[in-house]
C-alpha cells in the first residue's frame, strides 16, 4: 500500500517520539551531599553548559524533576531522605549515581556510610571518578539519553519488565551475600 | 595560660587533685566523685564562664593505660583568657558522671554527643538522647571495641525496586 506523504511529514512510532521528547528535556534533581556536588555545579555552569543537552533546569523540588543525580556519599541517616525524595519524583524518572562514593561507598568503608546507593535504589548510570570531571557527567547524561531513546516507551513498560527486575534483584542479593559471608 | 593564683586556690580547696602542665596548659585530674564540686568551684568562684568542650578518649588497648575512658572538660575564662583542662577517668560499669548542664547550658549537646558515641551516661542531664546517630542505633561507635565497618546497621534499609517506584 503506497501512501503519498508531503516532504514535511515524518512517520515514526509513538514510543520513539515520546522518548525523543523526554531525552532532550531531563530535569535533574541535584542530590549533592559532598565534593561531587561541586563538579555537578560546574557541569551546570557556563563553561560546561549542560543546557546544550537540554538538562540544565536543576530543580530543588522532587515533584518537578525526572533525573536524580546522587553526587556524594550517602550516610545511613540520609538514605531514608534519599528514598523519600526518589519516591516523590514523578515517573518516568531516572537516576545517575555520580562518583565513587554514591556508587560503592568509595573510601568511606565505615559503619555509617551506605556502600552504594544501588543497594536500596534503582540506578541507571554510574559515573566513576573521585570526583568525576564535568565531561564524565555529561557523557553519562548523553548515554542516558541514548538509553531513553533506545528502550523508552510511552507508558514506561521498560521499567517493569520482569527479566530486568530479575537480573537486578539477583545482583543485589549477590552483594548482600558477599557482605554477610 | 592558667593564672598561678587560680591553681593555688584550687589546690587549697581540693588538696587531693593532681596537676600537670603541658606547653603552658594546666591539666587537673579529678576523681569521678569530685567532678561536679571541682567544676562548680571553677565556674562560681574562679569565673570560668565558658565550657569550650566536653569530650572523651577511649584508652582500650592503649599502652600503660589503667582506666578505660578519659573524660575531658575544657574550660575558659572569657575575662582573663585563662584556660584549664579538667580530666577524669571512668570505667565501664560505673561510668556515669554528674551532668554539668546546671552550670553551663552549653553542656547539653556536648554531653549528648559523648553519650551518643562513647556511651557514657550523665546523671541529671535534662534530655539525654542521641544527637548525631539515628535513634534506632544501639551501639556507641567511637568505642574502640566497635568494628569500623559496623554491625550491619548500614545495610538495614528497605530496598526500592523499579517496579515499586
Amino acid at each position: 500500500m503506497a501512501v503519498d506523504l508531503p516532504d514535511n511529514v515524518v512517520v515514526t512510532k509513538l514510543d520513539e517520539l515520546v522518548s525523543w521528547c523526554r531525552k532532550h528535556s531531563l530535569w535533574p534533581m541535584p542530590f549533592a551531599t559532598a565534593c561531587c556536588g561541586i563538579e555537578l555545579m560546574a557541569t551546570g555552569a557556563s563553561r560546561h553548559d549542560l543546557a546544550r543537552f537540554g538538562a540544565e533546569v536543576f530543580r530543588f523540588s522532587p515533584r518537578q524533576c525526572d533525573l536524580m543525580i546522587v553526587a556524594g556519599r550517602v550516610v545511613m541517616k540520609m538514605l531514608p531522605v534519599l528514598q523519600r525524595i526518589w519516591l516523590q519524583m514523578h515517573e518516568p524518572k531516572w537516576c545517575i549515581s555520580m562518583g565513587a562514593c554514591a556508587s560503592t561507598g568509595g573510601v568511606f568503608d565505615t559503619y555509617c556510610v551506605v556502600q552504594g546507593i544501588d543497594r536500596f535504589l534503582p540506578v541507571d548510570m554510574y559515573v566513576p571518578g573521585c570526583p568525576p570531571r564535568p565531561e564524565q557527567l555529561i557523557q553519562a547524561i548523553i548515554d542516558l539519553q541514548e538509553k531513553i531513546q533506545r528502550e523508552g516507551t510511552m507508558f514506561g513498560r521498560e521499567f517493569t519488565a520482569p527479566e530486568r527486575q530479575k537480573a537486578k534483584l539477583a545482583l543485589r542479593e549477590e552483594g548482600r551475600m558477599r557482605d554477610e559471608g | 595560660m592558667t593564672d598561678p593564683a587560680t591553681i593555688a586556690a584550687l589546690k587549697e580547696a581540693f588538696p587531693e587533685l593532681g596537676f600537670s602542665e603541658f606547653r603552658g596548659e594546666t591539666r587537673v585530674v579529678v576523681p569521678r566523685s569530685a567532678v561536679y564540686p571541682v567544676l562548680q568551684t571553677l565556674k562560681e568562684k574562679m569565673a570560668f564562664d565558658l565550657l569550650v568542650d566536653v569530650t572523651c578518649v577511649d584508652y582500650l588497648h592503649y599502652r600503660d593505660a589503667k582506666d578505660r575512658f578519659g573524660l575531658v572538660y575544657l574550660l575558659a575564662n572569657a575575662q582573663t583568657n585563662e584556660r584549664i583542662t579538667v580530666r577524669t577517668f571512668v570505667n565501664d560499669p560505673e561510668s556515669t558522671v554528674p551532668s554539668v548542664v546546671s552550670l553551663w547550658k552549653g553542656a547539653d549537646w556536648l554531653e549528648r554527643e559523648v553519650w551518643d558515641v562513647f556511651g557514657i551516661r550523665f546523671s541529671g542531664h535534662p534530655d539525654l538522647r542521641r544527637i548525631l546517630l539515628p535513634e534506632e542505633f544501639t551501639a556507641h561507635p567511637l568505642r574502640k571495641d566497635y568494628p569500623l565497618q559496623g554491625l550491619g546497621e548500614r545495610h538495614n534499609f528497605p530496598v526500592i525496586t523499579r517496579a515499586e517506584s
